[in-house]
């Protein structure tokens, strides 16, 4: 267990270092719409393979962390409740916590700028998307969070959204085939609280290409009328 | 002759029409499921191997043959079927776009070929990163198993079946198959040494097979069309059709499907716009996925798309993201990009990997800059070596081709950075590390 301690302070850093709102909080309980999304995950294990729901209830945390303090971030006394709820010893849930990217051990800004550096992005430009984030952001570079919290800038690896490169993602949502005014305009729009539809900046239709799609042209139909079709009652 | 609209099996690739149930079911998916399945499993495993489908990960396993290896009869452990939706592999987006647009023929399939593997659950190992597509994927197996779809006697086939999606959190090796089934059990995703091969002991110690999703999607259209309809497209032994993903310097940049075998050049030209600047502005294409080396130009001229011809470039299919570099490219620094990818996802468990990984990034930061000695490109070389193979997966194989391509067909473009290098340096010190950084 002192094994366990001294991992996870030594990867979250002391609660010091941590924005003043968002100091390591001294306890960590499960709200009613975190229990209500637990009972669901919980059902798709089988019995005595609950620890399968330990990446499910990490998410829980997160975004638990999220409505309550406006930033998404795992806690340790997160994941301590995740190990109490699945009968893990905690070392487990930190060693999961700390070996997947997605789980921010540490506070970050309301947004989360993630920009892919990867071949097929950087190809396409993202060193202007890396640039347009720091400078609209306010950003020094990956890592940082901006003074007033509001965007934490992060470095990922490709994110598969290689045919709309270069792209960032904030939070959950994509947002591709940027260029520097793009990024800086969605970065302005976040700051005004407001989030645009994820997807193309361009307005592109998805993977196709640009200015629409050159086969599909024609989907072919079935006469799905004369089938027993749960569609055909909607119809 | 490309492959027409009447012959593709994604229909909704682009997200034209909606991904729900009413429309699947308008574009064929769900049809005759229950009859599919009462030709039973020696009928379907045979049209699939008929099909000569090669597994649409990166590996091309024949996947007929992957299926009978599960036990026909139970020794009292379920069976389970895993789709790997963790598609991470720099230059891939296909499985994306299945997921977001066209779920219904991935449910239909993952039920198929579960029955066909005795399997009564299946899982569905989902990238974290892919949070929107998972919703609409969760959303389309509710409707699944409103409609009957999924659950007892799913599809009214006589065959009881459940399918969960499965978020993961990032992590690169959790594509490979036996470091997913660790991860989908809540650990690490270290990878397992084989054998036992997850068909004997996979997900909880049970009989498991891993596919990837584009096969499993595929598989009810085959089995309603036909194994020989699926083998007709492309060469013996590449047969079918995939989707590819066209990325990097062409004029547009798109997902399509397209038939096997296809020439490189008409895949770019007739379906992304072409090369930026022209065919002749081409300078390199990493033909499928970043772990796939590049292939010059001279190479990509007449190459067909498969992974027999691209093979025999010392190249492969991978998962047919085609990266495509333009004469504007710092190739070096293209490839360098990679080496730091591999060295950020190694998951630590093997030490030529752990170790090896880092060390190519440092030494392939130095061939950027120049900074380096003739010598080390051999030394480099002969590091990729020593890495490749001598793991318990193949990351650190995928890790290391690319650098190998690039010094199998850029060498001069290297020796000339060092010399630049030393012309604007003066012959730098011979305390240079080598190598030892």
């Amino acid at each position: 267990m002192s094994n366990g301690e001294t991992a996870a302070h030594g990867e979250h850093g002391a609660p010091g270092d941590a924005h003043g709102a968002h100091a390591e909080p001294a306890s960590f309980s499960f709200d009613e719409a975190s229990e209500a999304q637990i009972a669901t995950i919980l059902k798709r294990y089988p019995a005595g393979k609950q620890a399968s729901a330990v990446i499910p209830l990490l998410y829980v945390v997160q975004k638990q962390m999220g409505r309550q303090t406006g930033s998404t971030w795992v806690p340790r006394v997160g994941m301590d409740a995740v190990a109490e709820r699945l009968g893990m010893a905690p070392i487990r849930v930190y060693e999961v916590a700390t070996f997947y990217f997605m789980f921010n051990t540490k506070p970050v800004g309301r947004y989360h700028l993630q920009v892919c550096g990867t071949t097929p992005c950087w190809l396409r430009g993202s060193d202007e998307v890396l640039r347009a984030c720091k400078d609209a952001g306010k950003l020094k570079g990956y890592g940082d969070t901006s003074e007033d919290e509001l965007f934490t800038l992060s470095e990922v690896e490709c994110m598969g959204a290689c045919v709309n490169a270069p792209m960032i993602a904030v939070d959950d949502d994509y947002y591709e085939d940027l260029d520097y005014d793009r990024t800086v305009r969605l970065i302005e729009s976040l700051r005004r609280g407001v989030r645009p539809p994820p997807g193309s900046t361009t307005g592109r239709q998805t993977s196709a290409p640009e200015g629409g799609p050159l086969v599909l042209t024609e989907i072919p139909h079935y006469d799905v009328a004369a089938a027993p079709a749960a569609g055909k009652a909607e119809e | 002759m490309a492959l027409s609209d009447k012959d593709r099996i994604f229909t909704n690739l682009y997200g034209v029409e909606p991904w729900n149930l009413q429309a699947a079911r308008r574009r064929g998916n769900w049809d005759g499921t229950a009859g599919i399945i009462g030709k039973g499993r020696d009928w379907i495993i045979e049209e699939m191997k008929a099909s000569g489908l090669r597994g649409r990960g990166g590996a091309g396993f024949p996947t007929g043959m992957k299926w009978s290896f599960m036990p026909k009869t139970s020794d009292g452990r379920p069976s389970y079927l895993v789709i790997n939706s963790d598609e991470s592999e720099p230059g891939t987006c296909k499985d994306r776009d299945i997921l977001r647009h066209d779920p219904h023929t991935l449910i239909e399939g993952a039920l198929i070929a579960s029955f066909a593997m005795n399997a009564h659950a299946c899982y569905i190992y989902v990238r974290g990163e892919y949070y929107n597509e998972a919703a609409v994927l969760q959303a389309a197996i509710d409707e699944a198993y409103e409609a009957g779809l999924l659950g007892a006697n799913a599809a009214g086939s006589g065959w009881d079946f459940d399918l969960y999606v499965h978020r993961g959190a990032g992590a690169y090796i959790c594509g490979e198959e036996t470091a997913l089934i660790e991860s989908l059990e809540g650990k690490k995703g270290m990878p397992r040494l084989k054998p036992p091969f997850p068909a004997a002991v996979g997900l909880y110690g049970c009989p498991t097979t891993v596919n990837n999703v584009e096969t499993i999607a595929v598989v009810p259209t085959i089995l309603r069309r036909g194994g020989a309809w699926f083998a007709g497209f492309g060469r013996p032994k590449n047969s079918g059709t995939k989707i590819f993903c066209i990325q990097g310097h062409v004029n547009k940049p798109c997902n399509v499907e397209e038939e096997m075998s296809i020439p490189m050049r008409e895949l770019i030209e007739r379906h992304a716009g072409g090369v930026r600047g022209g065919w002749d502005n081409l300078l390199c294409v990493i033909p499928g996925g970043s772990s796939t080396p590049l292939l010059p130009k001279s190479v990509c001229d007449d190459v067909l798309m498969d992974f027999d011809a691209l093979r025999e470039h010392k190249s492969g299919l991978g998962t047919a993201g085609v990266i495509v570099m333009d004469k504007s490219t710092d190739v070096i620094k293209a490839i360098a990009r990679l080496a730091q990818f591999y060295k950020h996802e190694s998951c630590g468990q093997c030490t030529p990997c752990r170790e090896g990984m880092g060390w190519q990034k440092r030494m392939m930061d130095r061939m950027v800059e120049g900074r380096a000695e003739i010598e080390e490109i051999d030394l480099l070389e002969s590091i990729t070596r020593r890495i490749e193979g001598h793991t318990i997966c193949a990351l650190a194989d995928g890790g290391v081709w690319p650098v190998q391509g690039l010094i199998r067909h850029f060498r001069p473009l290297m020796e000339e950075r060092i010399a630049q290098y030393k012309q604007r340096h003066g012959d730098p010190e011979k305390t240079l590390p080598m190598a030892a950084e």
